[in-house]
This record gives C-alpha cells, sequence and structure tokens, in this order.
C-alpha cells in the first residue's frame, strides 16, 4: 500500500529512541477477521482450528466453475467497522491481486484497490493524538501452509502442506497514514483499534489466534521534516510486544544506513522475534507487481444511506465514549481505561450512579474484579457493599472477602457479610473497646502521645493490633487509628 | 485524442511472462511481443470516443449489492465436499494438500 503524502501534526510525547536528529515515520496494515458464520464468497464455515481442510467449498478451493457470492455479513461489518473510524462509506468494487502461491488457489486473492469500501477517516488515541485512517477495505484471507524440510526453515522446505480452513475468511484490511511517530503510539493505537473491533462485535480481535494481525510501514527522516524517505513494510509481527520491538528495530537500521552514507531498499522484511531482527523477504515478494485488475465475478457494493444510517443506529458506544463517562465521574484515564478494559465499566458506573464512592468502586475494579464472572455483578449489589465500606461496616479486608463471594454466588453483601459474622461494630462499643485499652496500657498510651514519629508509628501498631485481636478483626483500622488520635489531641 | 502509446518492447513482455510464471523463448518473445502489440492496437481504437461525461464501468450487468446472506452449509453436505475435494488433491498427507516448494525456485 503507497503511503500518502498528506500528514498532519500527532501529538506524540514518545522518548526519542533514534539518535539525535532523526524521527519515525510509522504507518500500520491491521488486518483483522471478521465475525461472520461463514466464508466471505462462499457458505464454509468461518471457524479457528479444527481438522485441516474440514471448513471448505468448491468456492475457496479456486476449483474452476465457481463463482463467488458476498456475504451480506461481512459487508455490513466493514461498514461497521468504517463507521466506527469515521471514514467516509462509498460505492466500491473488488479487485483482482494477482500472485502465484500455494495458499490462494486461484492464483488471485480477491480484494479491493482503486475503490475500497471506507476512506478518509480517523481514530483518536486515549493519550490524546489523532492517527488518520487511509482506507479499510474488504478481502479473502488466505489458507495456512506448512514448510516441511530438513530444518523446518522456508528456504529449505522440501515440500508444503497446504490447510484451506482459513482461505476465504473474510478480511477487513485497515490502514493509517504515515502519521504514527513511536512503537507506544503504535502499541496505543493497535489496542484501541483492537477494542473498536471487538465493541462494536466486528471482530474478536486475538491477536494470539491470527485474527488480528499487523503489518509496521517503518521509515524514517530528520526531525521536523515532511518529507517521506524510502519505507519498509515489516511483517510476521505478532504480539504488540513485538510490534514495538520491531519498529525501533527496524527505524534504527535505516538511521545506522544513512549514517553510513547508504539508504534503505524499499522492500518486504520479516521479523525474527528470537533473533529481534528483521530479515529480507522472499525474493518472490520483492517482484511487487500485483497487475490488479477489477474482478468480473463480482458487481459493485453501492450502500444505500438508508442501509449505513440504519448500521451507524446499531453501534454500541465505543471505548472512547465509555471512557469518558467514567472520568466524568471522576474516574483517572487509568482507572476509566482498565474499567473499559476488563469490560466492567457499566457495572462501575451504575454503582457510581447509585451512589457509591468513585474511587472505592474503581479500586476494586482494579484490584479484586478480574475474575471470570465480574461483568455479571449486580451494580446495586457492588453499590451497596462500597457503602458499607465507606460507612465503616465493613473493612477493606473484609469487603475484599465479600466481594469474592459476591462474584461467585450472585449474593447481596448484607447476607454475605453476615454469613461471616462480619456484623457493623457499633462506633460507640469501639470507643468503648479503645478507651479501655488505653487506661489498661498507661506505658503504651504514655508513648503514643508523647513519642516522636516513628514511636507513635509504632505504638498505633500495638493499638490497632490489640483491638484487632479483641475483635477477631472485625473493627475498621481506619475508625481505630481516628479515635486514637483524637483520644492523643485531647 | 491521447498520445499515440509506444510499441511494446520483448522487455515488457519478459516482465509479464516472468510476472505469469511462464518461460518463454526468445522466438516466442518475439512472435508474443507482435501479436500483443496488434492486441493493444485494437483495444486502442476504443481511444477515440470521448468519454469525458461518461462514468466508469465496473462490471457490465449495470447490478449492485448481490449478496448471500450468512449462513452455512449444512453438515452433511459440507463433510461430503471435504471428502470429494480432498480425494482430487493429486497427493494428500494428514488431511492436507501436499505441493512442492512454495518458492518457485524450480520455475
Amino acid at each position: 500500500m503507497s503511503q500518502t503524502r498528506t500528514e498532519t501534526e500527532s501529538a506524540s510525547s514518545e522518548p526519542n529512541l533514534l539518535p539525535e536528529g532523526w524521527e519515525m515515520v510509522i504507518g500500520l496494515e491491521v488486518h483483522a477477521e471478521l465475525a461472520t458464520q461463514t466464508k466471505m464468497f462462499s457458505p464454509a464455515r468461518n471457524q479457528f482450528g479444527g481438522d485441516p481442510n474440514t471448513n471448505v467449498h468448491p468456492v475457496c478451493l479456486g476449483l474452476p466453475g465457481t463463482l463467488p457470492v458476498v456475504n451480506e455479513k461481512a459487508v455490513e461489518h466493514s461498514i461497521r467497522i468504517g463507521l466506527a473510524l469515521n471514514c467516509t462509506v462509498q460505492r466500491c468494487i473488488w479487485a483482482r491481486k494477482n500472485y502465484f502461491y500455494p495458499d490462494m488457489p486461484k492464483d488471485y486473492q480477491i480484494s479491493q484497490y482503486d475503490k475500497p469500501l471506507n476512506v478518509d477517516g480517523w481514530l483518536d488515541l486515549p493519550g490524546g493524538s489523532r492517527v488518520g485512517i487511509e482506507r479499510a477495505h474488504m478481502e479473502e484471507d488466505t489458507g495456512k501452509s506448512t514448510h516441511v524440510g530438513v530444518s523446518g526453515r522456508i528456504h529449505d522446505a522440501g515440500y508444503s502442506l497446504v490447510d484451506y480452513n482459513r482461505a476465504g475468511v473474510p478480511l477487513i484490511e485497515i490502514v493509517t497514514r504515515p502519521e504514527i511517530r513511536g512503537p507506544e503510539q503504535a502499541k496505543e493505537y493497535v489496542e484501541e483499534l483492537r477494542s473498536i473491533l471487538v465493541t462494536i462485535g466486528a471482530s474478536d480481535g486475538k491477536m494470539e489466534e491470527g485474527s488480528l494481525r499487523v503489518d509496521a510501514n517503518v521509515s524514517v527522516r530528520p526531525t521536523g521534516a515532511d518529507e517521506l524517505r524510502t519505507r519498509c513494510e515489516v511483517k510476521n509481527v505478532n504480539s504488540l510486544r513485538s510490534l514495538g520491538r520491531a519498529i525501533i528495530y527496524e527505524a534504527r537500521r535505516h538511521v545506522d544506513l544513512y549514517e553510513a552514507g547508504d539508504s534503505p531498499r524499499q522492500e518486504t522484511r520479516h521479523w525474527d522475534e528470537e533473533a529481534g531482527r528483521s530479515r529480507p523477504g522472499r525474493s518472490k515478494e520483492e517482484a511487487e507487481d500485483y497487475r490488479y485488475f477489477a474482478d468480473p465475478d463480482l458487481v459493485p457494493i453501492d450502500p444505500s444511506a438508508e442501509w449505513i444510517a440504519e448500521i451507524a443506529a446499531s453501534i454500541p458506544a465505543l471505548p472512547k465514549e465509555r471512557r469518558d463517562a467514567l472520568i466524568g465521574k471522576g474516574a483517572s484515564a487509568e482507572a476509566a481505561a482498565m474499567a473499559v478494559g476488563r469490560q466492567l465499566d457499566a457495572l462501575a458506573l451504575a454503582a457510581i450512579e447509585a451512589g457509591a464512592d468513585a474511587d472505592r468502586v474503581l479500586t476494586h475494579v482494579a484490584n479484586n474484579l478480574a475474575v471470570d464472572g465480574a461483568q455479571n455483578l449486580d451494580a446495586g449489589h457492588l453499590a451497596e457493599l462500597v457503602k458499607m465500606e465507606t460507612d465503616g461496616a465493613l473493612t477493606a479486608t473484609q469487603a475484599k472477602q465479600v466481594l469474592a463471594e459476591m462474584v461467585e454466588t450472585g449474593s447481596a453483601p448484607g447476607a454475605v457479610a453476615a454469613a461471616h459474622g462480619f456484623e457493623a461494630m457499633d462506633t460507640g462499643e469501639l470507643e468503648t473497646l479503645v478507651d479501655q485499652l488505653i487506661a489498661d496500657s498507661p506505658e503504651e498510651w504514655e508513648r503514643f502521645v508523647a513519642g516522636d514519629d516513628k514511636a507513635r508509628h509504632k505504638m498505633q501498631g500495638f493499638f490497632t493490633g490489640q483491638i484487632m485481636k479483641a475483635t477477631k478483626g472485625q473493627a475498621d483500622g481506619k475508625a481505630v487509628n481516628q479515635l486514637l488520635n483524637q483520644r492523643a489531641s485531647r | 485524442m491521447p498520445e499515440p502509446r509506444e510499441p511494446l518492447t520483448t522487455d515488457d513482455v519478459a516482465k509479464v511472462a516472468n510476472l505469469a510464471m511462464l518461460d518463454l523463448s526468445d522466438d516466442e518473445l518475439v512472435t508474443f511481443t507482435s501479436q500483443l502489440d496488434a492486441v493493444l492496437d485494437l483495444a486502442g481504437e476504443l481511444n477515440q470516443f470521448d468519454v469525458a461525461e461518461v462514468a466508469p464501468t465496473a462490471h457490465p450487468f449495470g447490478l449492485t449489492n448481490v449478496f448471500r446472506p450468512d449462513e452455512p452449509e449444512p453438515d452433511d453436505i459440507a463433510d461430503a465436499i471435504r471428502e470429494e475435494a480432498l480425494a482430487a488433491g493429486p497427493e494428500v498427507e494428514d488431511h492436507q494438500y501436499r505441493v512442492p516448494p512454495a518458492l518457485g525456485e524450480a520455475l
């Protein structure tokens, strides 16, 4: 994909990972498999895993005489993605991308070229920068070939085994403008994009299963210049960590070449995670001349304004909107991102709206709710629990224990607390206990009242420990400290 | 009228043949160069028409939005297709098609 020369400044606050005077120019191509029942052009199942060649059909095997028919759901998902990325959704056509490789038995891949479905969008990242989206087009996935040879490496392959289960799976390819300025922003972009794809139900976004794949177009230039220099496309980046490493490696390689008076060649390179370096791709791939032409087997797609409006109306609140809702209730950006990332933002928001303390709710989300079933927690119950905590009826430790049981059993916090004997301790009762303890420990009390900070801290531990012992851990440590300080300042 | 085009060269044809993985002899290159040049001349006759006001045609039928619902093939049919498709492969190993090395150096 060619990088366009329209540029906007992105607000990037990355540390400079390159020698002084150089900056990175990165464009990302993300391929996401669409969450459909069947393939792009055939009724074979779109399913990960399974025995080889179980999800096949004459169309995706490229058998003579077959004709592709477009999966309407795949187009709907693609339009939904385009709208979520602020793209213009337009009349589009299919194109044949011609190349020879056994994982694509027709000897061409059906894709989109000069008239893609979605163009000219953008994505706002949590950190405040905006990344331009050049296009998001539909295509079909390829099969999978396993190279069987002496060392298992492709260049020594004796022969290949081909499984066409993945051939023809509907894909969207989302291409950014070359506006990303460093590995952290690249990772942030992929994370936010993945979160959107999952939220709108268009893809499961699983990098580990290959349903979300990232290629990085990397080049460098003198800081502040607006030129675009020769780029290399780095493939085989299978995790966010690899993406960051691959970008840094590739950009430094380019700087080294320029500083040695040389320059990089435009080529496809493969990231080797174990070796921590990229290598040139197969020689055949360098002849990147795919001779695209309009596919005569398929007619144009011209989505009506009504259809687009219907799809737009079906898009749920996107991650940014959901984070903003929590931030509006006093959450920090990090806490909001964590809650949305764990799909616990609706729960947290409802609990806060029911009157629970926002900090306490978000602390539970961050520390105590990274467990299966947490999404099913009743927001009213969570609000009650937090209120019991802030009223002093439960200590933080007790609340954590009650919460774990609430997630497991779906019970109300009052019932769980009662079953554990975590009865609310009457303030008067606690005061009596504290006063009694002070009267029984005059030496310790003297050291608490008159001692330096260190002695005071030590004695505070003593008194709290005694009270906890006397109440079998039911007293609220904070309330005990408050009482001690109150008595000492009399 | 557009500029007259440059005549096709054997280098052009050699490049296209290479991309199509066709191994042509020097004689064949010469033969196909003149034949393809004649084909381009024929297609070039279309250049005499002024199409400035004509919308690009992506497909002769004038249809758009031909879709199928997202419904899988029934399992029994899918199984039968699998059996037949694998049986049609020249070489099959572990339910996968066995093919020559993918790099094409031999071609």
